[in-house]
């Protein structure tokens, strides 16, 4: 945690959303059937860079990575805020997210995008039924069962971990993209290589490694707050509505317990205590 | 976005299909009557749909003073754009300070539309709500009278409060079963506002093609012993001794979200904060380590004994008997002892 509450994302891994790679399956699926390109966008830390490079083994056709310190902080409003402009650079027919992150599990994400995307949008997606025409039909869980509702492109879709199994990587695109990078990571792997080098060199050899990649195909793109034309006021801590009052850690209050023995007779006179207080009818 | 609005009132949502209300919008007015008594403000809920008009006065008893009706054909099926539109424009015509969603799955797709569009903030499945004061900083304003939206927070046995003291209204969702039901009052009176709609079917996005209603499984908030499982059961095959034990003591089984993502037992089953609150008279957590998450939907059970094998495990704390052992050995001497005892 940082000292305001939020969280401190650099100790942290980056790791691929599961449901994240359920989207992804699904996107994969869909352009095997019906045609089109997949693009993967993520935004975060360089090290993100990572997620992307997962993509692209899995069969995904391009990667862009948003990352901007200036997009620290941002709570689920500006997030959504923020990929929703790098989303409308594509101008795609259909966006697939997970429904919901393991971190926060709140699932506001998606469907905020597709707010700001002025698109429809179906939560919690089991199943891609059919794409024809300018609509996508799908199964959704409505918590009281299901729904299959036809939905205008373009549309936003959140998938659930239980609409299918995601692929893993595959040899052939894992040999082809394992040396892709976006230029942050570059950058990073530059420095480490050259300890010592100044920042000139650095920059020098970062852009002599990046123009090299991007010869061969594998430079991810990575993209900044002014690349994707975003209003600063509605990024990161001045665009985020909610913010954090306090953090208690939390503290459990011992409760009247006792410690029973495992063993029959420890068990046995346990039973027959919650029976006698008829907490056991 | 509507700026800081005083003397707005205190809403909530009251989540309706086929004519019947959701459990989890009543229950969040009563604690929604709380916080408008605290703010000396009026209780609002937002009914959305067509031929509802009965559910008005339900709603009034319940403990709306004021009922914002919304009743169209067109708005017989939840469908994200119409009721975002409906409500984004009750939001901005009355301005009210607090807005509340049950967090079904329904409140989860329509909230966060709601707040993108009004850009206002929204903190999802909330276990708790007070009013309280800020201040932004150590010399900084204060806020007072603001809405806490409490939440276990990322990682760890945190507890976060979040606050939204500029971007009103100030949104929260609150799970199923976390606020008690109140008890409704045939006496009362309220005010109900009928709400002109202007919607047009060629306008929607969307069409629903065919609805299948399949009830929960299982009734947890119902039930008055539980027996859950966490990760620890170690398999679904052994996750059976969680449904034995159930089964004995006339009780439901119940898991954490860790058991039901290694797949022992479905969704319906959880029990937490992104699952069911509970409050039976007798929880048995089997195999728990008892992450916050868990112990904020059933913290507040009667009794609670706790089998695990690491006497560190935090659900220990909250256990009024404690059982360090082999759940293989402990759980089928529970079952044997339960069956004896008649």
């Amino acid at each position: 945690m940082n000292e305001d509450g939020t969280v401190n994302r650099a100790a942290l891994p980056a790791i691929f959303n599961p449901e994240d790679l359920n989207a992804l399956e699904m996107a994969i699926q869909i352009k095997d059937k019906f045609g089109g390109k997949v693009t993967v966008v993520t935004m975060g830390l360089p090290a993100a860079g990572r997620v992307l490079r997962e993509s692209l083994f899995r069969g995904a056709d391009d990667g862009v990575l948003v990352t901007d310190r200036r997009a620290a902080a941002s709570d689920t409003l500006a997030t959504s805020y923020i990929l929703s402009c790098a989303v409308k650079k594509f101008n795609p027919d259909i966006v697939l997210c997970g429904r919901q992150a393991i971190d926060g599990d709140t699932a506001q994400v998606g469907p905020q995008c597709a707010e700001k995307l002025g698109m429809g949008q179906v939560t919690c997606v089991e199943e891609l039924i059919d794409l024809k025409g300018k609509s996508v039909t799908a199964r959704r869980a409505t918590g009281h069962g299901w729904q299959e509702v036809r939905c205008k492109l373009p549309a936003l879709l959140t998938v659930v971990d239980t609409a299918n199994e995601p692929r893993v990587s595959g040899g052939k695109r894992l040999m082809k993209y394992k040396n892709a990078r976006t230029p942050a990571e570059v950058a990073v792997e530059t420095k480490a290589a050259n300890a010592g080098a100044d920042e000139t060199t650095l920059k020098k050899l970062t852009e002599e490694a990046c123009n090299k990649l991007k010869a061969k195909g594998l430079l991810i793109k990575q993209w900044d707050l002014d690349m994707i034309e975003a209003d600063l006021k509605w990024c990161g801590r001045d665009g985020s509505p909610t913010k954090v009052h306090r953090i208690q850690s939390v503290v459990l209050t011992a409760k009247e317990s006792k410690s029973v023995d495992p063993g029959e007779d420890g068990i046995r006179s346990m039973i027959r205590e919650l029976i006698v207080d008829k907490t056991i009818a | 976005m509507i700026g800081v609005n005083r003397n707005g009132q205190v809403w909530v949502f009251a989540e309706q299909h086929h004519g019947k209300l959701e459990d989890t919008g009543l229950e969040l007015m009563s604690k929604a009557k709380e916080l408008a008594k605290t703010l000396n403000v009026q209780l609002g809920v937002v009914l959305v749909g067509s031929n509802i008009k009965t559910l008005g006065q339900t709603l009034v008893r319940y403990g709306a003073d004021v009922v914002y009706l919304a009743d169209h054909p067109l708005l017989e099926h939840y469908q994200t754009n119409s009721y975002t539109k409906v409500i984004f424009d009750l939001i901005h015509k009355y301005e009210p300070q607090i807005c509340l969603f049950g967090a079904t799955v329904t409140g989860r797709d329509l909230a966060p539309r709601i707040a993108s569009a009004t850009k206002a903030g929204l903190t999802a499945d909330c276990t708790d709500l007070q009013i309280g004061e800020h201040q932004a900083g150590k010399d900084g304003p204060v806020h007072k009278n603001l809405l806490f939206q409490v939440r276990p927070a990322f990682g760890g046995n945190i507890i976060a409060t979040i606050i939204n003291y500029d971007r009103w209204p100030q949104m929260a969702t609150v799970r199923e079963g976390v606020m008690a039901m109140p008890v409704p009052d045939t006496s009362r009176k309220g005010e109900i506002i009928e709400i002109q709609v202007h919607l047009k079917a060629d306008e929607l996005p969307l069409e629903i093609i065919k609805e299948h209603r399949q009830d929960k499984k299982v009734n947890l908030k119902a039930s008055r012993i539980i027996v859950a499982g966490g990760a620890g059961v170690g398999s679904k095959e052994n996750f059976r001794l969680v449904w034995d034990l159930a089964n004995a003591l006339g009780g439901a089984p119940g898991a954490t979200r860790a058991a039901i993502d290694l797949g022992f037992i479905d969704r319906d089953h959880q029990v937490g904060q992104t699952g069911t609150t509970v409050r039976p008279s007798l929880y048995i957590a089997v195999g728990i380590s008892g992450a916050i998450q868990h112990q904020a939907g059933m913290q507040d059970s009667a009794k609670i004994i706790a089998i695990n094998n690491d006497p560190e495990a935090p659900i220990l704390s909250l256990a009024h008997y404690k059982i360090i052992g082999d759940l293989n050995d402990v759980v089928p001497r529970m079952i044997k002892a339960v069956k004896e005892r008649a």
